[in-house]
């Protein structure tokens, strides 16, 4: 048990959740820049610039945007795994399944 | 051994594999045909969701696809992966943490009304009837190119083969049964791209030999992509990688399409099923990371694959006398794929000028990049066989998980929670079988005979999904204020109008042509102003009537925690 824990709607929960809209926040900004700003909006500027052999743009919207897709999640993943040990809303069943099922996070 | 031979082999192995895996993890429990248990591991599920979300289309018709757009193919790599990022951060782990089965069940309470959760139920019968009749096609057009045999007799065996594990299995079978048939798919997919690859530009990595240079004939030394440029330039074509030019979407439709099929990605039923099968939000976090890392696998090679084979059907086949066409052209030309019509009566294949989209005096069928592929480059048969291999267990995956969404709309959200409340729990479960058991039967004869409709529908499904569900689901969860009356009127206005948008283009009634799109978005990407109709209706109607009672908002603050357990 930690102390302070968040009871629903009380101040803790309140703090998770606002905790939790900042990094879904950040992430979604990241999300949007990727996809539709440079490897749409932004695609005709960016391809003037090679990439090894790519066209700038072109390599953002048919490779880069997905694996900053991958990293966003990922970077999700931990960061909410720190939030719910900061505010002590882990569900242990699911933290040891988790662990059972390999990942190291 | 000859191809066929590889083939018969390679298939009866993974249909053995399948059916041995769905017998051994039978579903006895409601829980367990529904959601198998709640105890799949998220790397299992991960694999599974991957299997599950790439279909016939992913594996065989994409490449073929983003190899005739060029730079606007990234519609469908971006649109269907980054709609894994919305799946992530606004849906999976609360719809986890929410429990219970299924998504409609989630709108009936969070929007305290049966009638809620009837629109959701329909919503998921009709997304998935459109999706999964190209699935069953997907099974007959493979066995009839590999095993030649009639298009419907080869659905009627990957029928029996899906009614068998699906209806036995349940959830628990089919997500094993997934986690294999990834493997498969994905194997089959690597290995012929991997082989290309190191034979275009000498790096077995198709992501990075997509950057490298062409190693041999007329463009050696340049960029693969420059050489690609360059033959677009010489036919009269617009560049493999332009953007928006003409002859190509134009910037704001790009944008509407990419939009609606991420938002689809995240509100297709069949994929936020698979949420509720593992222990928890936090599993639910992180199989959707180890799911976008399987589906990347095959997302960033396909663009690879795309450009591979744009190279070599060029190179191959453009100023070639058709008494010279090389042999895979000839066993493709047998089964109508690809078709030469000699307008200049010169007996040469010229591939330049010609109407849009065509070329030149060639038809190719998009199909054919991926499925000719391996023979194109001159692999070994065990290999093509692969490819067959593959093409079944992406479209018999994604067929299996449909109709377990399919099933359980029926048997859960309007039989036992509407029409036959008194239900037992052997009786729900005989209900859940026999629906999919009808399910598998529809399916399987809209594969045998297409309504002309039906193939043209399938894409639109990501439109449907992305102005019925998503919008409901995330002021739902986001949004405490969000009412009953809000929620309805938003899903039946952004799904009603679009459906609309959809048939009156495809059905050409009333003159209607591109030019009269709104705001120039295709009916592709319509699902995107659906998607923003139905917020701009829900939050309105939402803010004039009554609010919530304070037990629904008790549950949206409950799902925002990992750790409480479900009411």
């Amino acid at each position: 048990m930690v102390a302070g824990k968040a009871e629903e709607g009380g101040a803790g929960a309140r703090a998770y959740w606002r905790a939790n809209l900042r990094v879904m926040g950040v992430l979604l900004g990241i999300w949007f820049v990727a996809s539709y700003g440079l490897g749409i909006l932004l695609v005709e500027p960016l391809n003037r610039l090679q990439f090894f052999g790519f066209p700038l743009g072109f390599w953002m919207a048919q490779q880069g945007s997905i694996y900053i897709f991958v990293l966003l999640i990922f970077a999700y993943a931990l960061w909410m795994d720190r939030l719910d040990r900061r505010y002590g809303v882990a569900l242990e069943a699911d933290s040891e399944a988790q662990e059972a099922g390999g990942d190291s996070g | 051994m000859e191809v066929r031979g590889w083939t018969y082999l390679l298939v009866a192995l993974a249909f053995a594999l399948y059916i041995g895996i769905a017998l051994w993890s039978r579903a006895r429990t409601t829980a367990g045909f529904y959601v198998a248990g709640r105890s799949v591991p998220a790397l299992a599920n991960g694999m599974a969701t991957g299997a599950d979300w790439m279909s016939a289309a992913s594996f065989i018709s994409m490449a073929g696809l983003i190899s005739f757009m060029g730079y606007t193919g990234a519609i469908y790599l971006m649109g269907w992966t980054g709609g894994f990022v919305l799946l992530a951060l606004l849906l999976a782990p609360y719809l986890r943490k929410y429990g219970k089965f299924t998504t409609p069940e989630f709108l009936g309470d969070r929007y305290y009304s049966q009638l809620a959760r009837v629109v959701g139920a329909l919503c998921t019968l009709f997304i998935s009837f459109t999706y999964i009749a190209g699935q069953m096609r997907g099974v007959g057009v493979v066995f009839s190119r590999f095993l030649e045999v009639p298009v419907e007799f080869g659905v009627v065996i990957g029928m029996g083969i899906v009614l068998l594990y699906a209806t036995v299995g349940g959830m628990r079978g089919v997500t094993y049964t997934q986690v294999a048939q990834y493997c498969v798919l994905i194997a089959a997919y690597l290995i012929p791209a991997a082989a290309i690859s190191w034979k275009i530009t000498g790096n077995p990595l198709p992501q990075f030999g997509f950057g490298g240079a062409v190693a041999e004939g007329p463009k050696a030394g340049l960029f693969l992509l420059e050489a690609l440029d360059a033959l677009h330039r010489e036919l009269g074509l617009p560049e493999y990688t332009a953007a928006f030019v003409p002859g190509k979407k134009a910037m704001l439709d790009v944008l509407a399409i990419t939009c609606a099929l991420m938002v689809g990605t995240a509100g297709l039923p069949h994929v936020l099923i698979r949420f509720y099968t593992v222990p928890g939000p936090r599993a639910a976090r992180w199989s959707a990371l180890f799911a976008l890392i399987f589906i990347a696998l095959l997302y960033t090679t396909a663009p690879a694959v795309a450009a591979f084979a744009r190279v070599n059907l060029i190179q191959s086949l453009d100023g070639v006398a058709y008494a010279d066409a090389p042999p895979w052209f000839r066993s493709w030309e047998q089964t109508g794929l690809v078709e030469f019509h000699d307008l200049d009566g010169d007996g040469r294949i010229a591939l330049g000028g010609g109407a849009q989209g065509a070329l030149g005096e060639l038809t190719v069928d998009r199909d054919i990049m991926v499925l000719a592929n391996p023979e194109i480059a001159q692999l070994p048969a065990w290999i093509v066989a692969l490819v067959a291999a593959g093409g079944l267990a992406a479209a018999l995956s994604t067929a299996a998980g449909l109709l377990l969404v399919i099933s359980s709309a029926i048997s859960h959200d309007l039989g036992k929670s509407w029409l036959a409340p008194g239900l037992s729990e052997r009786g729900e479960l005989r209900l859940a079988r026999s629906a999919a058991a009808l399910a598998v039967i529809f399916a399987g004869a809209q594969g045998i005979w297409p309504l002309a409709y039906i193939g043209q529908v399938v894409a639109y499904a990501f439109g449907l999904a992305a102005s019925s569900f998503f919008p409901a689901l995330v002021l739902g969860i986001f949004w405490k204020r969000a009412t009953r009356e809000g929620a309805v009127a938003g899903m039946l206005c952004g799904i009603g109008f679009t459906a609309a948008y959809i048939l009156w283009f495809k059905s050409g009634l009333f003159g209607a042509g591109p030019e009269h799109w709104l705001f120039g978005i295709s009916p592709e990407g319509i699902g995107a102003m659906g998607m923003l109709l139905n917020f701009a209706i829900a939050i309105p109607v939402s803010l004039c009537t009554a609010p919530p009672p304070a037990a629904v908002q008790r549950l949206v603050e409950e799902i925002r925690l990992p750790d409480r357990s479900g009411a």
